[in-house]
């Protein structure tokens, strides 16, 4: 996977199949952006598990937290890793063991190991790195564009009336898969050196 | 749902609007109400918290004015904008959230004349001390740069001359000194130039110029090409630091790529209050849909009709980049290929008096200060738009006594020519 700019389907695919999610690094801080996403996630009807060992005994909007993945005792589809950089690599390794293994390892905006996301790849997980789900969510849905983002979506179709906690469609044409203009260059020229 | 880039029409119609989710209405809605309804006090304490997308009161977000902003990003090429009530507003937000009194920013010596006297004395009320640089001399915006400077503002097309301004060139310098790039785009439109790409970090519109292109509403827009890292060295504590104004957010770390614009409106246009009318946004916004139609046209008579100036005897000189005799008719070539733009000048033998006669002969062109109008329109800049300064700022910003400018419209080209042919022989 080309890191610098996904395409828009490989995110809507991630997204339209996962259903539960481990947020590994989820604060029960509600200015904290792993609270908002946790908590936004959640409203979009994803099962949420957070994990983050300084809270264990207390519950992050009804759900327990817990201390590590392998405390988790079930399935999960996804990982999002709300850490910096330099601490990604042992949650993906401690990911590895999970049998089964996660779908997805997502590492949050302004984290990046191309290193772990390797070792992930290499055994058929999928990575995103560098991207916020919440974001994603919100600009494939077009809800983001309630606040001017640019969603790089188009569609001609009706909008469904956005309720609280629905899941919203995100099947729209799609317009580009950097994260910035300058991204989508910047892939598009290392594409066409290689 | 492949992943396709649309064109630059395709996205003037669509970017942004969707069919209305209630009632199927296929046109932008005009949302005019101040305030939106919670769904419950959760709801309501998530969307005062940022923590949620949505409406709340129109002075911070409406659904009208998030398209028109949804569609500038995208004509642009940027990750998010936010709209405001009108240019000068969108200047004001910007620097806002970049400058704190007693901080600079370089500005380009040629711009609007309303931008050289917000700037010089609006802004150095607040302890924003701009110094200015020539864009026809890059090293001077290195000269300019100090550890104060925050950042570096030009226009892509400058008013009132039409010179062509070398982006890149320019983008470099703001690059090493670790300071984002301002470009007020608006005498181009994104339909000629894209500033982000050849280096802009933000883009301000006067939306009422050609965007919206027909003189009936005042508007303004930022653009954020997403481009710039804030965090460095605490030098823009609205993006890096924890804000106080909502419980310690630091928007940077939340917002990641559309930061600036969310700081503009959260911190921006939620305090400072210049929102723009829903009802404004839609007839930009109607304007809009046609900008890559008008636009070439604007560009195809202006090069017809300064080409009849320039061979006109009572003419002393046509300044405008799209003729190939001009000296920024290769940074045009480069910038602005399908066409220089529609705003330049001319200076007449006759001098000041020649020009004023000009005006009053004139029968199609509208003297009155505004350019970008589906009408064409002529005004002396020296005694209008950029009287406040001084003659030798007039002649620095290109508005000396004895400049006409003109903004030429998409009428037929013949029936201007003959309006000035009549206006100058007579």
């Amino acid at each position: 996977m080309n890191h610098d700019a996904y395409p828009d389907n490989y995110i809507r695919g991630i997204l339209n199949s996962v259903k539960s999610i481990a947020m590994v690094g989820a604060s029960p801080v509600n200015v904290r952006p792993s609270y908002f996403a946790f908590k936004y996630l959640a409203q979009r009807g994803y099962d949420m598990i957070p994990v983050n060992p300084g809270h264990v005994g207390k519950d992050l909007l009804g759900q327990p937290f817990v201390a590590s993945l392998a405390d988790i005792g079930r399935p999960i589809d996804m990982i999002d890793i709300f850490r910096n950089s330099s601490h990604i690599m042992p949650v993906v390794e401690e990911a590895l063991t999970l049998d089964p293994l996660p779908k997805v390892i997502w590492m949050q905006l302004g984290a990046r190991d191309d290193a772990a996301a390797e070792k992930a790849e290499a055994v058929g997980i999928k990575v995103v790195m560098n991207r916020c789900p919440k974001i994603e969510y919100g600009r494939l849905s077009s809800e983001i564009s309630w606040m001017g983002v640019n969603s790089r979506t188009l569609s001609s179709k009706r909008a469904p009336a956005p309720t609280q906690g629905m899941r919203l469609s995100l099947n729209r044409m799609s317009v580009g898969g950097g994260d910035t203009a300058a991204s989508d260059r910047a892939a598009k020229n290392k594409s066409e050196q290689s | 749902m492949s992943d396709r880039l649309p064109g630059f029409s395709t996205l003037a119609v669509h970017a942004g609007a969707q069919p209305d989710p209630t009632t199927g209405a296929r046109a932008t809605p005009i949302y005019q109400t101040t305030s939106f309804v919670f769904n419950d006090a959760d709801h309501a304490a998530s969307l005062f918290g940022l923590q949620a997308f949505g409406n709340i009161y129109t002075r911070i977000g409406n659904p009208t004015n998030a398209v028109l902003e949804e569609r500038v990003a995208a004509l642009e090429g940027g990750t998010a904008a936010l709209a405001v009530a009108s240019g000068h507003a969108a200047q004001v937000v910007v620097l806002q959230q970049l400058l704190q009194p007693g901080d600079e920013f370089i500005a380009a010596r040629k711009l609007y004349g309303g931008s050289i006297n917000q700037f010089t004395h609006a802004f150095k009320s607040f302890g924003w001390n701009v110094v200015w640089a020539d864009t026809d001399d890059i090293a001077s915006f290195e000269r300019a740069v100090t550890p104060r400077t925050k950042t570096i503002f030009i226009e892509s097309i400058a008013n009132p001359g039409g010179s062509i301004t070398d982006i890149e060139a320019i983008s470099t310098v703001a690059r090493k000194a670790g300071v984002p790039l301002i470009v007020d785009n608006t005498l181009a439109s994104p339909y000629l130039i894209r500033p982000i790409d050849h280096g802009a970090d933000i883009v301000v519109h006067s939306l009422t110029k050609f965007l919206g292109g027909h003189g009936n509403s005042i508007g303004g827009i930022i653009v954020d090409a997403g481009t710039f890292d804030w965090s460095t060295g605490g030098k823009y504590p609205m993006l890096s630091e924890p804000r106080p104004e909502y419980h310690g957010i630091r928007l940077q770390e939340t917002f990641g790529n559309f930061a600036f614009a969310i700081a503009c409106r959260v911190l921006g246009l939620r305090d400072l209050g210049p929102a723009l009318s829903p009802f404004n946004a839609f007839m930009i916004l109607t304007g809009i849909e046609t900008l890559p139609l008008r636009m070439q046209k604007h560009c195809d008579n202006a090069k017809a009709v300064a080409e009849f100036l320039a061979g006109h005897p009572a003419v002393a000189s046509v300044s405008y980049a799209g003729l190939a005799s001009d000296k920024y008719n290769q940074l045009a070539r480069k910038y602005a290929p399908k066409g220089a733009g529609a705003v330049f000048t001319f200076s007449l033998k006759g001098g000041y008096d020649a020009g004023v006669s000009l005006v009053e002969k004139l029968q199609l062109f509208s003297h009155l200060a505004n350019v970008g109008d589906t009408r064409s329109l002529v005004i002396h800049p020296a005694s209008t738009t950029h009287s406040q300064l001084d003659d030798a700022a007039k002649v620095r910003s290109g508005a000396g006594p004895d400049v006409v400018r003109l903004s030429i419209g998409i009428e037929d080209k013949e029936d201007l020519i003959a309006d000035l042919e009549q206006a100058l022989g007579a």
